[in-house]
């Protein structure tokens, strides 16, 4: 039997193409923030604030007067890209010894502790639900409404009621990350626990496989792919979940905190406020980057998927 | 059981035996379909029995209600006299269908071990047999491989040798080289002989190719379709061991021609191929509307 059309395609996802094509995505990437910081600062050159030197008091020389006047575009509400990077290097408040970036980063990860807990834990109930739900059609029809259901009342609306019942602490602030993980992971296991081939259930009959057996070595390996999925879609909720919580959670040492605080202290610094949305978008970020690369390891070795 | 060897140990008679066979499919209350009729088949220890037909004409469904997959309406079908369940539980049966079914996150060596896990064999007895089957379909280079990376025919040949894995007494292949090309076809058959001589497994084959069922079998079953009746049963008897030249001697042909005219007798419709137009996976989609999947 011909050899040669034993290699088709490589085994892992670090041959030159692969690194070519994460390279390109990368720069793409760059491109795009670049972009997006080249209108931003547009709409400024033409209607914002006059410009001044870069973390400059008011009454400093104007560089730079814009020919319009957009309430929008103004240094409160569209601080300049420059000023908002700058501000990571300030004290996070007047005389303190640690700096925004110190801050945000410590923070950052405080609520990401509070988020993967809440992931971990509504990862395990989504599995269990979808492992129920797959083994008992009655069981799918009679509570699968409640778990969509369940995601139709706003975190909002349920955040305080859930601080209610757990007392205002971190456990309150996990129950809204699980709360927001068990959903995505129930509904694509429900499916991914069914994706496997019909004929290799056959094969398992024909070994007079236990359903321990069947559930262990085809089920849940088939449905990988889709557990990551959920994975990916859970890491962002769970760390919106927790920023969320953690302002009726009475959490003083997370992002959700410090959002507030500079919330409230918008009207003289607004760049702080869009430093600890930065920050935010990079705890997800990094969170989803985090399930990425677990998924890259469990599913090694797999056909790779069509592009 | 005071011998070792399981296969020595089964009494004597037929391996199958299948009497007074009836299947029909119902939808909902109406709408029947009669898969099979009034079958009635014995087969031998180490024969090699292959089932022809037209499509639709149950062959599949024959074979399946054999392994226990599915069960008949009327009839029975005892597996080394005992019941086919029986028969299933003891895991008398090697099923190799149309597509390999190897699964995707095992390599080459692990997928061949899955049933030798199943049965709980210690990791040192998997490891050799594993090594020991791939060796046998001429596979010891690609264990580390995974499926994808192989072709149609290794994979093929993976799931032969997963079947083969734990010895069992019957292996029942439904349609196992549909898929292939003519070439990688006529290679592989030499090969399921080559590994049928060696091993002297009992095979029940399903296909649609006249030339390969004549070229394999001991017997050809053939069956007409609507309802699913055999019609004839065809002795091969081509000598052995059977080369390429056994493919070009005046016996196969007329063996062949013999097979073809039991076929059009039963008014199936054939292509210039010798082939019986093809077989479809519909019995799987009934299994699963009758319920046997979660």
């Amino acid at each position: 039997m011909a050899t040669a059309t034993a290699t088709r395609g490589g085994l892992t996802a670090t041959s030159p193409a692969a690194v070519g094509r994460r390279g390109r995505g990368l720069l793409v990437g760059l491109a795009v923030a670049l972009v997006m910081v080249l209108v931003w600062e547009g709409v400024k050159f033409l209607g914002g604030t006059p410009w001044r030197a870069p973390l400059a008091q008011p009454g400093s020389p104007i560089l730079w007067n814009p020919p319009f006047r957009w309430a929008f575009a103004n240094d409160l509400n569209l601080p300049h890209v420059w000023n908002i990077l700058l501000t990571f290097g300030e004290p996070f408040q007047r005389g303190a010894d640690r700096s925004v970036a110190q801050f945000l980063f410590d923070a950052a990860v405080y609520t990401w502790r509070e988020a993967a807990i809440g992931f971990v834990i509504g990862a395990l109930i989504g599995l269990v639900l979808a492992t129920l739900f797959v083994h008992s059609r009655l069981l799918e029809r009679a509570l699968v409404p409640y778990v969509v259901a369940s995601q139709t009342v706003p975190i909002i609306a349920l955040a305080p009621l859930i601080v209610f019942a757990f007392g205002a602490n971190v456990m309150s602030v996990v129950v809204i990350a699980t709360y927001l993980t068990f959903f995505p992971v129930t509904i694509a296991m429900i499916r991914g626990l069914r994706s496997f081939d019909p004929r290799a259930l056959e094969l398992m009959r024909s070994y007079a496989a236990t359903r321990t057996t069947i559930y262990r070595r085809l089920r849940l390996p088939a449905s990988l792919p889709y557990l990551f999925t959920a994975l990916k879609i859970a890491a962002t909720a769970s760390v919106v979940g927790a920023i969320i919580g953690e302002g009726p959670g009475g959490i003083a040492n997370g992002l959700g905190r410090v959002i507030i605080t500079y919330n409230q202290y918008y009207i003289t610094g607004p760049e702080k406020l869009w430093a600890a949305i930065i920050a935010s978008g990079l705890l997800g970020i990094a969170f989803y980057g985090l399930v990425v690369a677990i998924e890259r390891l469990a599913l090694r070795g797999r056909r790779p998927a069509e592009a | 059981m005071t011998d070792p060897s399981p296969r020595a140990a089964q009494q004597t008679g037929p391996v199958v035996r299948v009497s007074g066979v009836d299947k029909t499919f119902r939808r909902g209350d109406r709408a029947v379909t009669k898969a099979l009729e009034a079958i009635d088949l014995d087969i031998a220890r180490g024969e090699f029995v292959s089932l022809i037909g037209p499509s639709g004409c149950g062959k599949s469904t024959l074979l399946r209600i054999v392994g226990d997959l599915t069960s008949p309406s009327t009839g029975t079908v005892t597996v080394n006299g005992k019941t086919a369940e029986q028969a299933r539980r003891d895991r008398d049966y090697g099923m190799v269908f149309q597509a390999p079914v190897l699964f995707d996150w095992r390599t080459v060596e692990d997928n061949v071990k899955l049933p030798l896990e199943i049965l709980g064999w210690d990791a040192a007895r998997r490891a050799s047999r594993a090594r020991e089957m791939l060796d046998l379909v001429e596979l010891g280079e690609f264990v580390k491989h995974h499926p994808f990376q192989l072709s149609g025919g290794m994979q093929q040949r993976v799931a032969i040798a997963r079947a083969l894995a734990f010895e069992p007494s019957i292996l029942l292949m439904d349609e196992p080289f549909g898929a292939l090309d003519e070439m990688t076809r006529e290679r592989m058959n030499g090969e399921v002989l080559r590994i049928w001589e060696r091993t002297g497994t009992t095979i029940l084959f399903v296909t649609h190719s006249i030339p390969e069922a004549v070229f394999l079998s001991s017997r050809v079953v053939v069956m007409s379709a609507r309802p699913g009746r055999i019609t004839t049963i065809v002795d091969i008897d081509l000598p052995r061991p059977r080369t390429d030249e056994t493919r070009e001697s005046r016996r196969y042909f007329e063996l062949v021609t013999a097979v073809r005219e039991a076929l059009r007798a039963g008014g199936a419709e054939l292509d210039d191929r010798g082939t019986v137009g093809p077989g479809s996976d519909a019995s799987i989609e009934r299994t699963i509307a009758e319920g046997a999947v979660g």
